[in-house]
Order: C-alpha cells, then structure tokens, then sequence
C-alpha cells in the first residue's frame, strides 16, 4: 500500500535534527481531470515518537504539498535513539516506519 | 450535441464526487480523529473563522518566532517554510496562508523532548502572508511573512 518513509536523523551535540520525507498524493480535492474532481485524499495526523516517547504530533490539512516533508528536533537525543513516524491519512491509511539517529 | 446539457452534466459529476468525498470525510474524521483533527479549524474556509477554530483569538504579535519561507515562490505546489519559535514552554504550531482555499494548513503540538522548530512544505493559491501562530503557557503569538506566489499550487 503506502510506500516507506525516508527518515534521516542526525546528531548535532545533543539535539537530533530529524528529516522525514513520505510519499503520499496529498490530493487537495480541488484538481480536475476529464472525469471530474480528484476526491480529497491527505494525511491528516503525523506522529514522532524519541524512543517510545511522542515528541511531535502534527495535524494536517490538504494544504501541505504532495510527498510531504517534515523537520524536527528532538533534544537531549543520543547515537543509537530510535526516531519513529506514523502517519494517517483521512482514508484510514496508516504507515509506520523507524530510524536510529545517527553519529554526525 | 447540446452542449449546455454537457456542462451541466459535468458539473453535476463534480459536485456528486465532491459531495461522497465531504460524507467520507467527516464519517472517517468523526470515528477516529475527532479528539486530534481540528475539524472546525482545519475546514474553515475564512482566516478569522480558521483562528477561532484554533482559539486564539487574542494574539501578541511577537519577534521571537521566526519564520524561513522565500519571498518569491516560483511553484505555489511546493513552498518551503520553516518555523523557529524563541518563546519559552511553545506548546504547538501552526501555519496559516491566508488566501488559500482553507487558510489552516498545519498544527504542530510539540511535547517536552521536541525542540519549537518545525520545517515544512505547503501548497499556496497565490501570494499572501503566511502566518504563524504559536500557542505558549495558554497565550498566543503570532507572526507573518509574505510570500509572492508567481504559480499557484491548488490546480
């Protein structure tokens, strides 16, 4: 169904800079084609998690552009933490995908 | 070939889409994210209705927020904006284009371990202010920047 993230986090002293790139059409409900409106279809609600721990929970419109991208920092973040994104969308899709953060 | 009952007919199919797309919709929002998704910020169609939405109706404007978007948008489809908030205890963010079709376009709550930055991409209609609106110790702040759009990212 839905395609993996791409998660990246790095270590910068001790604040993780966490770069998240998911794939998703993020239709607006606006766009035409030939046979009529392309229905809403978006992710309505990201959440990070710092090792178990929710430390962003976003919610979304259609506004946000197709193939989102979402940065954060995490503070007080350690090599080997894990970094874990879940999204759903507003059709009940959901995607879960982990990352350790990295040494810089 | 009457052409009229063709549009008509059209137009009809976009609407009947339109209209099973909004039942989806608030069926789905109704069962699993009516305790997170703002539904009456986020379907506010008004600037004004969108921030009552999100309660915050007595904003300070504030220098403390920062907010990285460019001047120009050459691609309305992909803008990139990034938000810094300097105010102590920032408890969520959310982004604002005022001249979009529905001017809520994210709300970030950011627990204890997050740091107040939030990087996105937004899809704007035309040129407006983005406006920022950071939620801290129960008050709001507010913050705008203008982007001028030369395509807009809604078709």
């Amino acid at each position: 169904m839905a395609e993996p993230m791409k998660i990246r986090a790095t270590l910068q002293g001790d604040v993780a800079d966490v770069r998240i790139l998911m794939l998703h059409p993020m239709e607006t409900g606006q766009r035409k084609t030939g046979s009529g409106i392309v229905p809403l279809h978006f992710i309505q609600s990201v959440v990070v998690t710092h090792n178990g721990k929710t430390v962003l929970d976003a919610q979304w419109s259609q506004a946000v552009s197709r193939n989102p991208f979402l940065g954060l920092r995490v503070k007080s973040a350690k090599a080997g933490d894990k970094i874990a994104v879940t999204w759903t969308d507003n059709k009940g899709d959901k995607r879960t995908d982990e990352a350790t953060v990295a040494a810089p | 070939m009457n052409t009229l009952r063709r549009t008509f007919l059209k137009t009809a199919g976009g609407a009947g889409a339109l209209a099973i797309a909004a039942t989806a919709g608030l069926l789905k929002s109704g069962q699993a994210w009516a305790a997170t998704w703002n539904k009456s910020a986020f379907e506010s169609k008004a600037m004004a209705d969108a921030l009552k939405g999100l309660g915050a109706t007595n904003m300070i404007d504030s220098k403390d927020i920062t907010i990285t978007a460019p001047d120009i948008a050459e691609n309305g489809a992909v803008v990139p904006v990034a938000v810094t908030s300097k105010i102590p205890n920032t408890q969520s963010i959310s982004i604002l284009a005022e001249k979009n079709p529905f001017p809520l376009a994210a709300t970030f709550d950011i627990s204890s371990g997050g740091d107040s930055y939030v990087s996105t991409r937004l899809k704007m209609g035309q040129t407006s202010d983005i406006r920022v609106v950071v939620k801290a110790d129960g008050k709001f702040y507010t913050a705008a920047k203008e982007v001028k759009v030369t395509v807009g990212g809604c078709g």
